[in-house]
């Protein structure tokens, strides 16, 4: 008999139906939460459920909406704020930067501002240079605020509601791609708890540690898979939350392996990929065999062309060279293609976007 | 519900702002104060004002010019000034400083910096008001300036969609720092009108027919607290001395002098002071109470210790 299957998309809305149903004072608002796709389905029903006040349909106003937020969250309210996409946020940066990362210490500590903002990235289908963006790193550079990257349909739940439950605001930053992965609904991992700021080491080995975040773990994963298969032993380390750093998982497993590739979906200038080099550099705990390597973005825009996004995007088959050129191995004969979809702007074929 | 306005405790409320804003202008070159103060003086009069309307259980939020609607709203004073002097018996552990103030106990629920920052952050107040039927009304002040700013469209269409609980008061002193409102408005429109046109019922006052100000933020007020809608007041004022400081900047030439002495002629305080609101030797009396009042608070301040590092970066995140 086969196992019910749940999209982590599913997950999300189960946890936020959860959360509205025990606490009073937990709400959602956002544009979309109440439109008929329900924010790629993760918010369908809760409206009508709950009512418009506690799941806000918002106008387009990302800014102020982040401060009502802010305002809720300093009146005993638990907010959760969603944006479609990250880029959309983007126009919010005063009352995130200046209130809610600000809020707690500006003001001596007298008051928290509990509040969660779930931003979607978009990826592949020609999402281009304006819904595609990876900024988890400058939200990292902010004292005060928690950034949150899931990865695994099983652990998305989890981690949602570790970032509900924590006191300060925190950015949970959801892959596009995850929402269509899928869980066994009896996977008794969907219920564990998960601190934030505790890693997951995802698949053990001993040659070389990969450090990787979101959807982009999923992608290692294959890589670390199939080089397992050649003998290659890849220690891969999921971060969950790159703000709390573990950075002593990552350690642990170095003074192990001593090779490092850290892998980063954002754009390799000030990345906080090289923020896990430069502190294991620093670290007088390791000392490394090689150079590590850093795979992650150009410092270009993402272009919207299907016909390049692949030369672009950081995939399975560039952790995996990346992870052989650090040990100087050569490449197993078709690695690359193996590796390489036949589509790269879509996560499988059942993607056809359009948004 | 309506009531008139009772003058000589607008002028009590107001005598007391300035006086405090004096000593801080006053002591300020000593080097005790070492961030920036944005002083009211010349801005009393809309703050005592605010002072008779406001009741327990509203709430406020202000702007980097907020000592008179700390104070106003009952903030206390010995923290106010310990915040600006640093020290970690401030209001804000000397976190915040002058532009950071805050008395949760008073309803006074935070100052914030930037301009037009602190207007969602109200309305959000407001709306947490609206679901938990608190009875209270969230007031917002805000400058100016903060009505060129996205922010205050937003939040201003929000609590209309919404018939929030809020009052935005909005003090005119016609400066954005050094620039005046020409370049910054369109002079044929009225921040009233605009008010108005996003959904907020609006009115227009000026500091200096206090009655009349006092009877329109009555009124919107009680719009507001019976929850007919978000509500706004343009109260025209001026400052006295310069945009951030303790001195008047007046060489600069920024602000025309026949509008510099016209303005500064009608000193608002000293009006009322020499009014029948109360006799010479009550004034008297006043003043000393209050004097007594402020040095003691500047000495809390001066004898309080400072933060430590530890609990600067244990501060960041609640726990």
């Amino acid at each position: 008999m086969a196992f019910m299957q749940r999209s982590a998309a599913s997950e999300i809305l189960r946890v936020l139906d959860h959360n509205l149903n025990v606490d009073p004072h937990f709400l959602i608002g956002g544009l979309g939460v109440a439109d008929p796709k329900g924010v790629f389905g993760t918010t369908l029903g809760l409206a009508e459920k709950y009512g418009p006040s506690r799941v806000l349909e918002t106008p387009t106003s990302e800014n102020a909406m982040t401060g009502i937020g802010v305002g809720l969250a300093i009146s005993g309210y638990r907010p959760l704020m969603i944006h479609q996409r990250l880029d959309f946020f983007l126009l919010a940066m005063d009352q995130l930067v200046n209130s809610a990362a600000k809020w707690h210490f500006m003001f001596g500590g007298q008051q928290s501002v509990p509040i969660t903002f779930r931003l979607i990235t978009g990826r592949g289908w020609g999402q281009g240079p304006t819904h595609s963006q990876n900024l988890h790193s400058w939200f990292a550079h902010i004292p005060g605020l928690k950034v949150v990257i899931p990865s695994f349909a099983h652990e998305i739940g989890s981690l949602l509601q570790a970032s509900i439950d924590d006191p300060n605001p925190v950015v949970f930053i959801e892959d596009r791609w995850i929402h269509n992965m899928s869980v066994e609904v009896n996977d008794l991992r969907i219920n564990q708890k998960i601190k934030l700021g505790t890693a997951h080491i995802c698949h053990p080995g001993n040659d070389i540690t990969v450090v990787s975040s979101g959807y982009l773990s999923i992608e290692a994963l294959k890589a670390v898979s199939n080089l397992a298969t050649h003998n290659v032993s890849v220690e891969l380390i999921d971060l969950r939350t790159i703000k709390p750093l573990d950075l002593e998982t990552i350690l642990q497993s170095l003074k192990k392996t001593r090779n490092l590739v850290v892998v980063d979906s954002g754009h390799e200038i000030a990345s906080f990929g090289k923020e896990i080099i430069a502190d294991v550099i620093m670290s007088k705990d390791v000392l490394l065999n090689n150079p590590p390597q850093l795979v992650s973005l150009p410092d270009v825009p993402e272009p919207t062309s299907h016909g390049v996004i692949g030369a672009f995007r950081v995939s399975a088959a560039k952790i995996a060279m990346s992870i052989l050129n650090t040990l100087s191995f050569s490449a197993p004969k078709d690695l690359f293609h193996k590796l390489t979809p036949d589509k790269e702007d879509v996560p499988d074929a059942t993607f056809t976007g359009p948004f | 519900m309506s009531k008139q306005l009772d003058l000589e405790r607008l002028y009590r409320v107001a005598l007391r702002i300035r006086q405090v804003e004096l000593k801080i202008a006053e002591t300020y070159p000593e080097g005790k104060m070492r961030c920036p103060v944005h002083l009211s003086i010349g801005q009393e009069i809309p703050s005592a004002i605010f002072e008779q309307v406001k009741l327990p259980g509203d709430t406020v939020v202000s702007t980097h010019r907020a000592h008179a609607h700390y104070l106003a709203s009952g903030g206390d004073l010995s923290r106010m000034i310990a915040e600006i002097f640093g020290k970690v018996t401030g209001c804000s552990r000397g976190m915040g400083g002058s532009m950071h103030l805050i008395d949760r106990e008073k309803g006074f629920l935070g100052s914030s910096a930037i301009v037009g920052n602190s207007i969602p952050v109200g309305v959000g107040v407001g709306y947490a008001k609206k679901l938990s039927e608190d009875g209270g009304v969230s007031f917002i002040f805000l400058g100016d300036a903060a009505a060129e700013e996205g922010a205050f469209y937003e939040s201003a269409n929000f609590s209309a969609i919404h018939k929030l609980p809020v009052v935005f008061i909005l003090e005119n002193n016609l400066y954005s720092v050094y620039t005046n409102l020409g370049p910054r408005q369109p002079s044929d429109r009225s921040l009233s009108y605009l008010a108005d046109a996003i959904g907020l019922e609006s009115a227009k006052a000026k500091d200096t027919n206090f009655s009349d100000a006092f009877l329109k933020l009555q009124k919107l007020t009680e719009h507001a607290r019976n929850r007919l809608g978000p509500s706004f007041l343009e109260i025209s004022t001026y400052r006295k001395l310069e945009h951030c400081g303790p001195n008047d900047d007046d060489d600069l030439g920024y602000r025309p002098k026949s509008e510099i002495q016209k303005l500064k002629d009608l000193d608002l305080v000293h009006f009322l002071g020499q009014s029948t609101v109360m006799s010479l030797e009550e004034r008297n009396h006043t003043l000393k109470v209050i004097n007594k009042e402020i040095d003691s608070a500047f000495e809390f301040a001066a004898s309080s210790p400072f933060p430590t590092f530890s609990e600067i970066s244990n501060g960041v995140y609640a726990t």
